[in-house]
Parts: structure tokens; sequence; C-alpha cells
């Protein structure tokens, strides 16, 4: 199940997130990482180094497009402006598959910049699966719609926040990006089994998984990409792929990072729940 | 309660300030308990209340754009100091909130909101609109689009009369009363120490922030270039930037050097040579963009 209509028929093995302060280690040394991942907000600019350092990146390395602003969940239409340059930049990077969150963050024209989370209703899932629909025909490429870290649940909510990504997903036909990280970090702040989620999302449906750390607090957890995963979450991926099969993977680390081989280290260590989806398929 | 009712019934409690302590206020948007107003749309758990579950949301919307405006604008933090920084910061957002999908456009108005609102820079006004606008074409001037650079030969059967020239998109022209050029270059270059050595940045930034409060008027006209994707400030001489405005102004080459000069103390002999060697720098440096070729038409 690895290569699927919404990764683009494609088998990529494990990335990181490519950030700013890696750019020097990466153009100099030219080390082995079998894919990025880029924030596509960072690169839908007109020109200068961001989109030289691209350029250079793309002549060697696979990259693929992750989002952070699309807000399929939000009320209002989709941003033309956001959706040419996006489509700008994914002819410039020949992404195989885009994604971007199952959330919304702006509304009447305004942007908070965060990743809010969607009340659970039949009415938002029929909304954002049409916005999904509209982006993916715009674009012309498979979409992949990543589960978030939330903190708040709303009253008016009719079904589980797994139920409402099945929805939606089935709805507007699209992949799923699957934060197993994010799953863990909901699950402590609503009281749920994390592995009920993963059990019950569509795995024919994962075009991609992300993997990152997090930060605890006494009474929350805060979805913070500046640590290396847990055990716990480690576990959620190793039963995700035992579901979904070899799937392109991918470790986020934002603040706090350190360097390259650290987080590539990091990354790898998805390699032997990889190697073992491998061995139980050939069984 | 409907989707587009709920966004904006959330969006109005997150984007609300946050309280001096930087916790959610207890006043609603509109009036009101924000208790109530929480409890009414989000629920609670077994460890946090409607209100500090929507808190979580509220603050992070507020460190998330303070972060993004202190790292733009690191200068105008120096000139007005940190707390006057984060109260400023506090009402431009209320003024502007983003209307952007991306962070970097956030401070696009912070030049003219602060023109409108002098009272957060007070007897600094003038050296605070300097570094902003110069903080602002820093930031333009890193990412704006870069066209074919003009060569020499596009000039050979050019005509002075006539010749309009384009400034690249990523070149800003601009004349200040302060070296904000060399203040900024210096916030920078502390920032950066600071980073290496946390044990002594209290003290090295309050000896900054007086030498800023010293800093003297000193007329400079910049251009905010790029070369190899670096940006570069250089200073130019005033007839350099009154041609080079006035060819940014569409004017062409012969009415942009005539109106340059005419108030110019450069004695007459020296204007040829003077003209020559701007041209040789804005060939060298690729100020401007390749004429259009005309598209040929059929028959």
């Amino acid at each position: 199940m690895p290569a699927n209509k919404f990764n683009g028929f494609t088998d990529y093995g494990i990335g990181i997130g490519l950030r700013a302060t890696h750019y020097d280690h990466i153009l100099s040394r030219k080390p082995v990482c079998d894919w990025f991942e880029i924030i596509s907000e960072n690169f839908m600019i007109d020109g200068g180094r961001p989109l030289q350092i691209l350029d250079e990146i793309l002549e060697q390395y696979k990259v693929v497009q992750h989002g952070v602003s699309m807000y399929f969940g939000s009320a209002e239409k989709p941003n033309r402006e956001h959706l040419r340059r996006l489509k700008d930049l994914v002819k410039r990077t020949k992404t195989p598959w885009v994604s971007d969150h199952l959330c919304w963050g702006s509304v009447d024209g305004r942007y908070t910049h965060d990743l809010l989370p969607m009340p659970y209703t039949f009415e938002a899932a029929k909304l954002t699966a049409q916005k999904v629909r509209e982006v993916r025909d715009f674009l012309e490429v498979p979409v992949a719609v990543e589960n978030v870290s939330s903190y708040a649940e709303f009253h008016v909510s009719e079904m589980t926040e797994w139920e409402f990504l099945n929805e939606v997903v089935e709805r507007a036909d699209c992949g799923i990006l699957l934060d197993v990280n994010n799953i863990y970090v909901s699950s402590q702040n609503h009281n749920f089994n994390p592995l009920d989620y993963v059990n019950s999302i569509p795995a024919e449906r994962v075009a991609q998984i992300h993997i990152a750390g997090h930060s605890k607090y006494r009474k929350y957890i805060l979805d913070t990409h500046d640590h290396p995963v847990i055990d716990p979450v480690w576990k959620l991926y190793d039963r995700a792929i035992q579901r979904a099969g070899h799937t392109a993977t991918l470790l986020e680390w934002d603040d706090s990072i350190p360097t390259f081989k650290e987080v590539h280290d990091e990354a790898l260590k998805a390699d032997k729940f990889l190697a073992s989806s491998v061995l139980a398929t050939a069984v | 309660m409907k989707l587009l009712a709920l966004q904006r019934t959330m969006a109005r409690a997150v984007m609300q300030p946050l309280t001096k302590s930087e916790h959610m206020q207890e006043k609603a948007p509109g009036g009101g308990k924000m208790r109530a107003y929480a409890s009414r749309f989000i629920k609670p758990n077994d460890r946090l209340t409607s209100f500090e579950r929507l808190e979580i949301y509220n603050r992070q919307y507020w460190f998330r754009l303070f972060s993004a405006l202190a790292e733009d604008f690191p200068g105008l933090r120096s000139v007005l100091g940190d707390k006057q920084f984060d109260a400023m910061c506090k009402a431009y957002v209320v003024d502007c909130p983003s209307t952007s999908f991306t962070l970097r456009n956030l401070g696009s108005k912070m030049e003219s909101w602060l023109r409108a609102h002098p009272k957060w820079a007070g007897k600094k006004q003038t050296l605070a609109l300097d570094i902003a606008r110069l903080e602002w074409a820093d930031i333009e001037a890193f990412d704006n689009e870069s066209k074919p650079a003009l060569r020499t030969e596009d000039l050979a059967t050019a005509d002075a009369e006539t010749l309009k020239l384009e400034l690249q998109p990523y070149v800003r022209l601009l004349d200040f009363a302060y070296p904000v050029d060399d203040l900024l270059l210096a916030v920078r270059k502390e920032d950066d120490t600071d980073f290496a050595s946390n044990a002594f940045s209290e003290k090295r930034k309050k000896k900054h922030v007086r030498a800023v409060a010293k800093l003297n008027p000193q007329p400079i006209y910049l251009v905010v270039h790029r070369i190899d994707n670096s940006v570069y400030f250089r200073r130019i001489e005033p007839e350099e930037f009154a041609v080079l405005t006035a060819l940014g102004k569409g004017k062409p080459l012969a009415k942009a050097l005539d109106a340059a000069f005419r108030k110019s103390k450069m004695p007459l002999e020296e204007r040829a040579a003077a003209v020559q060697k701007y041209f040789q720098t804005w060939a060298t440096l690729g100020w401007f963009c390749r004429p259009l070729q005309k598209k040929a038409t059929g028959a």
C-alpha cells in the first residue's frame, strides 16, 4: 500500500523537514536523505535567496510541499492569490502531492496563523471536503489532509475527531497525512485512546506519516516539535505502519533544532518499523 | 452554532489582546465575562476550564505575532526599548491584523501606522520612522522578484530623450534623516553576539539603547539591494539618488538627469564623469531590468 493515488504513486522513504539552519550543511556536504518536506508558504515569494536555495535542493533531492495556511476548514472561500502562488510552487518543485491541515485559521479575511480545531459536525465536514476538492482541482496534484494537535473541543461536535477525518476524506476522496504525534497530543488533552484513532482511519488513504516531539505541561501537552519522538508515539507509528504499510515518513523538528545529523538520525529510527512492515508483507 | 458563527466567535476571543501579565482578559469581546463567553462554545475537561482551553489559543496567537514583529523589526525595538516595543506591537496588531496567508507581510503597514500614531515613538518619531522604513525595505529586497538585468548592448541604439529604465523590483531607494543603516547593522551584530553569550546580553542591550538615544541626525541616501541573494545597503550621493528616483518614476533618462542636477552644487565639469560612474555601478550591480522585447506582429 505504500504507493497510492493519494501520494502520486510514489514510494518515498524517510525524510525530514527542510529548515534554514541546515541549508549550509545540506548544500556543502550533500548528505544522503530520502526526501525533504518544505513549508510551502516559505517559498511562495517572487525571488531571492529562499528560492535559490530551493532550486539547489531540487537539483539533488526529492521535495514534497506541506502547507500551513490553506485552512481547509475555514468557512470562507480559498484565497485566490494563495492558490495561484501555491500552484506556481507546485510547478517548480514537481511535488507528487501537497498536504495541509484539517483545521481553520482565518475568518473574514483575518489570519490567526494558527491551526485552530474544527467543530466535528456534518456541516463542517461537507464544507471542508468541498474546499479540499476545489484546491485539488485547481492545483492538479493529489491533496492529503493532516490531523492537528488540539487543546479545545466544542459543544456542537457531533462525532469523534477520527470520525470527522474519515467523513472529510471520504467526501473529498483525498489522502491523509497521518500525524501520529498529533494523535498522541490530542489523546492526552482530550482523554481518548490514541489506538482507537489509528485503528479507525482508512489505511488505504494514508499518503504520508508525520512524527515529531512535543512538550508536556502540568495540565496539557503542546505540539512544539522541539524534542525527540517519545516511545508512546513510536508505538502509534508502529501500529500505523502495520495498517498502512511502508509509507513515506517525515520527522518534524521546528524549534531548538539540533544538527542535521541528530535530526536525521532521529528520523531514521522509523526504519526498523518500516522494515518490519516489509517483512510482514513478504511473509 | 453554525460553522461561520463559531469561527467568528472564537477568532474574536483569540485575537483579543492579552493582559499585562500575558493572560486572557476576563472581559469578553463586546462586553460580558470571558468565562461565560468561552463556556458557550468550548467544553471543559477534567483539568482545564473552557476559559483555560481558549486561553491557550489566545496566548499562542499573540506570542506568534509578537515574535514575527520582533524578528522583522529589531532596529525599531532597539529605538523604542523592549517594553515600549511590546506595547506598540499590541496596538499595531489590533489596528492592522494579518490579512495575508504569510506572516512575512505582517509588518507592511508599520511605517504608515507609526506615522499616524506618533505617541509610540515620542521624541524619537523621525528615527523610528526611518528605521521602520529601512527594515521593511530590507524584507522586500530579500525576496522580491529579480528580472533579467539590463546589458550594455540593450542601450546601443537608445535615445536619451525617450529612454525609460525600470528598476529591479528588489531595489529600494530611501532617504533618511538618520544614519539608520549603521544602526541596523550594529543591532544585528549585537544580536549575534547576544546569541553567543547570553550572560552579558542585558547589560549590553542597555548600553546599546543609550547609544541609540544619542544618535545624531545625518541625512543619508540609501539603496537597499541584493547581490547573490544577500541584501546590502549602499549609500549614494544626492544627485545619484535623484536620478534613480526620477527613473524609478518612469521619467526618460534625459529628463531624469536634468531634474537631478538642477539644484546640484556639483561643478558642471564633473557631472559627465559622475553620470558615467553611476551607470557603471548600476550595470555592475544589475539594478535595472532589461527592456521587454516587442513581440513581432504577424501580417
